[in-house]
């Protein structure tokens, strides 16, 4: 009997449906959530459906829009950080024999291999000294910290996987140093450095724990906006943040393929 | 001197807005008023046992569940026979992957609840009576949300592993009729078994240091030790014991890390006698 007969269908098909189920439905609740203007108990699905609370988010002077615009504001200054000191400690631990380097890559993952909640409280404490907490160069430090290990861990691939000959072929046609790294080396290595920075973009949009400590209430992010409305009770709300926190999490999911190249996924952490 | 001049500005940051802290969360359990004291882990120990056998069992059981379902998605990604079913599977894993908690716990929120969306559907379709329906918002609501987030890590570490390995010994296993449970158990598992550590040690400690999720899922007593520490801060800005509570959780994650350790070079010693064997 053929594997692919309807009978085999039957059995796939509903273990397929059921962790469907499981993965969309969260997702489903959600989009309910944000255009349910009411749904009360006992209606399983919301009696009157609107965009009422979508206009309220959405106004320009409204609370949600300004913690849109802070929050990307802290993940484009946080990109710009990691960049700026990923760039060339990538390209040193890349291409330069450092003596340290296994040891020097494992540092930056030590942000991700402990429980960082304790080292926030801590922070929180020391910014407290020097006037940092609630201030954005503040949360911007401390999402910075946390997102180096994908700046540095991807660069360093990224700058690895640039085949040295080309580097000297510029070299042996008069280029310097530097001009070799400006015109050969960067070039090459830049998809694989973009992939990076949109990771510790996102990283920083959706940091919840850290803002959380250094950063409330001053600076309202849109994952501590999408707190207090969900502490507030206030689901519809709540639901808008968190979709407009999805839309850029599920489009890198789709598309973070087409970023990272094999090659240099294979040199990740090498 | 230039790489390591190069190198310097990355690790200031780390060391800074990091290590330091780190040091001061681990100074910071042995402060009292009057010097150096125990006092602190003692109140942690005191108060909030039970949150940190709470902590355990759910991370342990999230970690167990994620573990078990990559291996199954990977397992069916790799040996599955039918290719649309397997690519509509690999379509749908990966969605919560770069979800964060906290939009994933709000998610979850109304999902799961007594009147949620799930409880609501399976009446609609006839597969549960009204009166069967409960809340999961607690410690299950907790272990299905962290199970939810980062089971696509773990598939995808794990799949990926499957994906690379040598097919010809699965082929061989296949033509000597082996069914195709005994082939993802007896020759797939053991190849990727490092992988499926990975996935699972960098999992736990990070289901270990979320706050949203268990402040959103179940705010009732007993609840996790980042809850625990998060109220000794806010509410009575009591540093002590709360790093004492962040010592604990950071010593319960480098025990986990150091059993993998110690396991994953075991088992390349027993790999290496083994080659020389044959």
């Amino acid at each position: 009997m053929s594997r692919d007969s309807v009978f085999w269908w039957l059995p796939r098909g509903l273990l397929l449906g059921l962790f469907a189920f499981f993965v969309f439905g969260p997702l489903v609740n959600l989009v309910l959530w944000s255009v349910a203007e009411a749904w009360f108990w006992p209606n399983r699905l919301p009696s009157q459906y609107g965009f009422r609370f979508w206009e309220r988010v959405f106004r320009p002077q409204g609370q949600a829009m300004e913690s849109l615009w802070l929050s990307i504001w802290i993940a484009s200054l946080t990109t710009l950080l990691c960049l700026a000191v990923s760039v060339p400690a990538a390209w040193a631990l890349a291409k330069a024999r450092l003596r340290w380097r296994a040891a020097i890559l494992l540092l930056f993952l030590l942000p991700q291999a402990f429980p960082n909640l304790p080292v926030y409280i801590n922070v929180a404490r020391i910014f407290f000294t020097f006037d940092l907490n609630g201030t954005v160069a503040g949360v911007v430090l401390v999402h910075a910290a946390h997102g180096l290990v994908y700046s540095i861990w991807i660069a360093t691939a990224a700058f690895a996987a640039v085949e040295e000959d080309v580097e000297l072929a510029a070299r042996n046609m008069g280029a310097g140093p530097l001009t070799a790294f400006r015109t050969v080396t960067l070039p090459l290595a830049a998809p694989g450095i973009a992939a990076s920075a949109v990771f510790v973009f996102l990283e920083s949009l959706d940091e919840f724990t850290a803002s959380y400590f250094v950063g409330a209430p001053e600076v309202r992010t849109l994952p501590l906006l999408l707190f207090s409305a969900a502490a507030g009770g206030n689901m519809q709300i709540a639901a808008i943040t968190a979709l407009i926190l999805l839309v850029p999490s599920v489009l890198f999911m789709l598309l973070v393929e087409r970023f990272l190249r094999a090659e240099v996924l294979a040199k990740v952490g090498r | 001197m230039l790489p390591y001049l190069l190198v310097a500005p990355a690790l200031f940051v780390v060391g800074a807005f990091f290590l330091v802290p780190l040091g001061f969360s681990v100074v910071g359990a042995f402060e009292g008023p009057a010097g150096p004291t125990l006092d602190n882990l003692g109140r942690a120990f005191g108060l909030y046992r039970t949150d940190l056998l709470f902590t355990l069992v759910i991370v342990a059981a999230s970690t167990l569940l994620t573990g078990l379902g990559a291996i199954a998605i990977g397992g069916y990604l790799t040996l599955g026979r039918n290719r649309t079913a397997v690519r509509m599977l690999a379509a749908m894993y990966r969605w919560p992957l770069f979800i964060p908690f906290i939009v994933a716990a709000q998610a979850m929120r109304g999902f799961i609840g007594q009147n949620g969306l799930m409880n609501n559907t399976l009446i609609w379709i006839g597969l549960m009576p009204q009166e069967w329906a409960q809340s999961f918002l607690d410690w299950r609501g907790i272990v299905i949300t962290f199970v939810w987030k980062q089971l696509p890590f773990a598939t995808l570490l794990v799949a990926g592993a499957m994906a690379a390995l040598d097919r010809s010994g699965i082929e061989a296993a296949q033509n000597l009729g082996a069914g195709r449970l005994r082939i993802l158990l007896g020759i797939v598992l053991p190849q990727v078994a490092r992988n499926v550590m990975v996935a699972l040690v960098l999992s736990f400690v990070t289901m270990m240091s979320v706050l949203s999720v268990p402040l959103m899922i179940s705010g009732q007593s007993p609840t996790m030790l980042t809850v625990a520490m998060a109220w000794r801060i806010n509410s009575l800005g009591d540093y002590g014991t709360a790093n004492a509570l962040g010592l604990v959780s950071c010593v319960l994650t480098g025990l986990v890390a150091w059993i993998w350790l110690r396991q994953a070079a075991q088992e390349r010693g027993g790999r290496g006698q083994g080659g020389g064997a044959t």
